[in-house]
């Protein structure tokens, strides 16, 4: 054989990504013997009944098939303002959705992404430091790419974190240095933490490079408080770190008292000597939000005090990859600019948009209290974000029988739950916990008619669990 | 107070070796358990085995910056990586035109001709319609509901969008699909490739990425672990191949073609060059193929692909079949004819040969370069291999699905009988045959410039003329600190505006000179460009004659 797993780069066998890992694997295979499924392993809106905003839609459809805009009826089957727009896209290309655009992304979709940025911060944003690529993801790996030169660079991540940042850190063979979120206080960041978690990783030698928060939180949904992204932003500063700020769910926020701020508005409301030194990139998505596109794969970054010759090297490898897709591109130019009062689409599009959010809003508390419902579950109430990430606390019982399985427990009890339920979720250890204590993620994406059954589908499980596994140890119960 | 759970790094191969001093770092080779490690173990932190040698890798080197990230503290292989066909000469393209702008009378010429990139469609190459149709209606669903949608549409493309549909679980196009690509496409492109080649094709062995390039990164991220691990790759390249092995930190082993027979592969020069990486301690993993070529545009011979076959099996290399030109064959003496369709007429099956081969939506006849589409064929491997295969997809998730579904109407296209197939055929054949046209037009002006030789376009979509400079012009070079091709590319480009590669950017023999350029500008502005290229080329001789 010319090619062996033993032969094979270590780091690609290393690397896991839990999301799609064993679990879901099972529930694939589960469904194709006919079993009824209901994937929660992944933020996948459109996947569980979300209908796409009607709006962008109508023109990437027109995108698709400029023909379309010569032809007389086309009035009939497209409003006015996504014909408009359309052809506003498309005269932005230099040639249509088929040719390569700039690798860094169309400059007149940058733009807009600038004017975004610039009404939702109140500064300036400059086109020019904005990427665009093939979905964030994409935008993470190309920078973790450049800060990582061996195993000696360490990331910050957060832990429970979103499974991309460890195996991204795994197969670019550099260290992840892990900060933990405290469940008790909503899984909020203390910056003690931080500073332990630094000096220990220094005492073993690793160089510090980066940190890396995810605002609001995968997959623990919480939303960082302006207080709290000051003391990250200083931190960052004394311990020349360069900031990622993953905020792919900058929409999706489902409680008042604390709204997303952008890492980019505080820094530059933290004046000098922060805002002109401290280095951050950005991360937004079409994926997320109300907007939930993950199929089209669109994403940018924006790059905040990286020197000019950094952005070249950047734009040096992003040019390999020729060019983003130009489709995601229109999405994100939409996402950026969409329908304003007065514009014929505008209600429509208010309408779906809201409705989108005020359900998630409902989901998200459905969920949580089903969850808190349990004896032994404990959750803390999603923020923002999509999912729902729960504490189970398993009994001696289920841990013995999980080790006889040869299983982590987190991942035994998922198994059994999907067994029982069709529900596939995401074990806790994906993404990283406290030892001895066990979560499981699941979003709140399915359809909200369906709540109240997949919840009580989920105690029934739960407490047949709890009571096969509690009896069966009995005689050392402590 | 928490505990870490702290695990010891396992010893593995060459581990203490160190690496060859890299600028400012030297490195070594440790092997660590990262976060999630395996899910059978509990999350552990990173911890490295510091060995005595010193490293000054780390720090930050907050005494010469007080930013993290500096061009110094970048990862060095992303220094050390070039792409030359969006290398500087087009960054002084796009300066170029914007200055036209605002200075037309500067100039003498009018407009920025770029022919550095094979992107047809930013030239005026318009669209395949049948294949647009079915996007618009996949694109927004709600057509499908409308009865003024038969006026504008035609019926072939809405049966096809509704069989698409319903392919996708929910018809969600804007889900996430299977990290291998939604299954009812891939059996239609495993259909595709069974009729192209008269041999079975699984969906399961089809990986579909964002255009072929992912594809090919993914693989060289699975071969190579170090610098000992090298790649054969054609010289001349089309230049991923080099950017890629550089950013993965493996080697490149080059093997040449050879120009005075028409880009030539000879099995002797794989073998001599294969030895000599073996005698200097690089563990060869991979041959990379490139057919029909770039930049070099020859057709391989099927008797010579069966040599290269039997060389992979005998050498057990992994065969990297780059097939993205497959439709575009312009001679009517040389046909396509995939890799593994050699590999399975000569009998040979999964266990006797490791093979990817890799196809795109932007080249061919459909040329969809924005689109990102394309897919990877992967025979040959141990299920343990591939499941590493579809981790590394899944870490991206997935592709996007417009690509996706294009990809799958590239390979099934529409057939006769098809309401859509006669105006299908025009468009496909109005293309290919313009392409064949403007590349014999574009040979025959390269070949009777003065000193410039020029073999024929077979496929692809590129000339590479080879130009005899003359010593006084590589002295002046020199003197620029220039490449000599580089600086002719240069000034062609200051005195016309025509933007080509030079070769160094894409390797060459040694002390021989080309550029690249495309033949797809459309055929109104060949003459044009042919004149200008003649007379510039005339002048630079002028000039510099010896």
């Amino acid at each position: 054989m010319a090619l062996e797993y033993e032969s094979l780069n270590e780091n690609v066998k290393k690397c896991q990504y839990a999301v799609r890992g064993e679990l879901y694997l099972r529930a694939s295979e589960l469904q194709k013997e006919g079993k009824k499924i209901i994937f929660t392993n992944v933020g996948n809106p459109h996947a569980l009944g979300q209908k796409p905003l009607t709006f962008p839609r109508q023109v990437v459809a027109l995108c698709q098939a400029p023909f379309l805009l010569d032809h007389p009826n086309v009035g009939m089957l497209f409003p006015a303002d996504a014909i408009a727009r359309a052809k506003h896209y498309l005269s932005l290309t230099s040639g249509g959705l088929g040719a390569y655009s700039d690798s860094r992304g169309l400059p007149g979709v940058r733009k807009e992404v600038a004017e975004f940025i610039q009404r939702r911060d109140g500064y300036p944003s400059d086109p020019e430091l904005i990427f665009l690529t093939d979905g964030a993801s994409k935008g993470v790996m190309q920078i973790l790419n450049c800060v990582i030169r061996g195993e000696r660079d360490g990331i910050l991540v957060p832990v429970p974190q979103y499974p991309l940042y460890s195996a991204t850190i795994s197969l670019l063979g550099g260290s992840l240095v892990p900060y933990y979120l405290d469940e008790s206080e909503n899984w909020g960041l203390d910056v003690n933490n931080l500073r332990q978690s630094v000096a220990q990783a220094r005492s073993q030698g690793i160089s510090v490079r980066a940190m890396v928060i995810i605002n609001p939180g995968n997959p623990t949904g919480q939303c960082l408080s302006e207080a709290n992204l000051r003391e990250i932003l200083r931190f960052c500063y004394s311990e020349k770190l360069v900031l990622l700020g993953d905020e792919v769910y900058q929409q999706n926020i489902y409680q008042d008292e604390r709204p997303f701020i952008s890492s980019k508005k505080v820094l530059m409301d933290m004046g000098s000597p922060f805002s002109k030194e401290v280095q951050l990139v950005s991360f937004h998505t079409v994926s997320k939000g109300y907007w939930g596109e993950c199929g089209q794969r669109g994403g940018y970054f924006e790059m905040t005090n990286i020197p000019p010759r950094v952005v070249e090297e950047i734009y040096k490898v992003a040019s390999i990859a020729l060019s983003p897709n130009v489709s995601a591109q229109i999405f994100m130019g939409l996402m950026v600019s969409p329908p304003k009062p007065g514009d014929i689409s505008y209600d429509q599009f208010a309408r779906e948009s809201k409705g989108i959010l005020e359900s998630l809003r409902r989901r998200a508390r459905i969920m949580t209290d089903g969850f808190n419902s349990c004896k032994n579950v404990v959750c803390n109430f999603t923020e923002g974000a999509m999912y729902s990430f729960p504490q189970i606390r398993l009994p001696p019982g289920a841990l013995q029988a999980a080790k006889q399985a040869g299983k982590v427990p987190d991942v035994f009890y998922c198994l059994k739950l999907l067994e029982a339920t069709g529900i596939s979720t995401v074990p806790g250890s994906g993404f990283g916990q406290k030892e001895g204590v066990f979560h499981l993620r699941t979003t709140i994406l399915p359809a909200e008619e369906e709540m109240p059954e997949i919840m009580d589908s989920f105690k029934k499980f739960n407490d047949e669990f709890m009571t096969q596994y509690e009896n069966s140890f009995g005689y050392s119960r402590m | 107070m928490r505990r870490f759970v702290i695990s010891q790094a396992k010893n593995l191969i060459d581990q203490t070796r160190r690496r060859r001093p890299l600028p400012n770092h030297k490195s070594l080779r440790l092997r660590l358990l990262s976060l999630a490690a395996a899910p059978d173990s509990a999350p552990v932190l990173s911890s490295p085995r510091l060995f005595s040698s010193s490293s000054d890798m780390s720090g930050s080197d907050s005494s010469s910056s007080s930013l993290p990230v500096t061009l110094d503290s970048l990862n060095p292989k992303v220094l050390k990586c070039e792409y030359a066909v969006r290398g500087e000469i087009v960054n002084i393209a796009q300066r170029l035109q914007e200055d036209l702008k605002i200075n037309k009378d500067a100039y003498p010429f009018d407009e920025i001709i770029y022919c550095n990139i094979g992107n047809p469609q930013s030239l005026g190459q318009q669209p395949i319609t049948f294949f647009r149709e079915v996007l618009a209606l996949c694109s927004h669903t709600a057509l499908l509901d409308e009865s003024a949608t038969h006026g504008l549409f035609s019926s072939d493309s809405i049966d096809r969008a509704w069989k698409i549909l319903d392919q996708i679980p929910g018809k969600a196009t804007g889900a996430y699909s299977h990290s291998q690509g939604i299954k009812g496409l891939r059996d239609a492109i495993a259909a595709g490739i069974e009729a192209r080649d008269g041999f079975p094709a699984d969906p399961n062995d089809i990986f579909m990425t964002d255009g072929a390039s992912p594809g090919v990164h993914m693989m060289m991220q699975l071969l190579i672990s170090s610098e000992k691990d090298g790649i054969l790759c054609p010289i001349p390249q089309y230049p991923l191949y080099s950017a890629s092995i550089a950013l993965h930190g493996g080697s490149l082993v080059p093997y040449y073609l050879d120009e005075a027979s028409g880009w030539g592969l000879e099995i002797s020069e794989l073998k001599k060059q294969l030895e000599e990486a073996r005698s200097k301690g690089i563990t060869v993993r991979a041959l990379a193929v490139i057919n029909p070529g770039n930049p070099t545009g020859q057709v391989l011979a099927e008797e010579n692909q069966r040599e290269i076959v039997d060389f992979c099996k005998q050498e057990r290399l992994v065969l990297l079949a780059d097939e993205v030109y497959q439709e575009n064959v312009y001679v009517p003496d040389k046909k396509f004819h995939s890799f593994k369709k050699v590999a399975r007429s000569m009998g040979y099956g999964e266990k006797d040969i490791c093979l990817v081969s890799f196809q795109s939506i932007s080249k061919g006849y459909y040329g969809e370069c924005g689109k990102r589409g394309g897919y990877m064929e992967v025979t040959g491997f141990t299920s343990d291999v591939r499941e590493q295969i579809y981790k590394l997809a899944s870490v991206n998730l997935c592709s996007n699905i417009s690509g996706q579904i294009l990809a799958s109407l590239v390979m099934s296209p529409p057939k006769p009988g098809d309401d859509s197939y006669d105006s299908y055929i025009a468009e496909k054949e109005g293309i290919l045959s313009s392409l064949a046209k403007r590349a014999k037009t574009l040979e025959e002006a390269l070949n009777k410039l003065e000193g410039v030789t020029c073999n024929r376009a077979e496929g692809a979509m590129y000339l590479f003329p080879c130009i005899n400079l003359p010593q006084k012009a590589i002295a002046a070079a020199e003197a620029a600190k220039t490449a000599p091709d580089a600086f002719y590319c240069k000034r062609l480009l200051n005195a016309t505006g025509i933007v080509v590669v030079p070769g160094s950017g894409f390797r060459q023999v040694p002390g021989t000179w080309h550029f690249r350029c495309t033949i797809l500008p459309q055929e109104d502005k060949i003459p044009a460009i042919v004149n200008r290229l003649t007379e510039f080329h005339k002048s630079f001789m002028d000039e510099f004659r010896d």
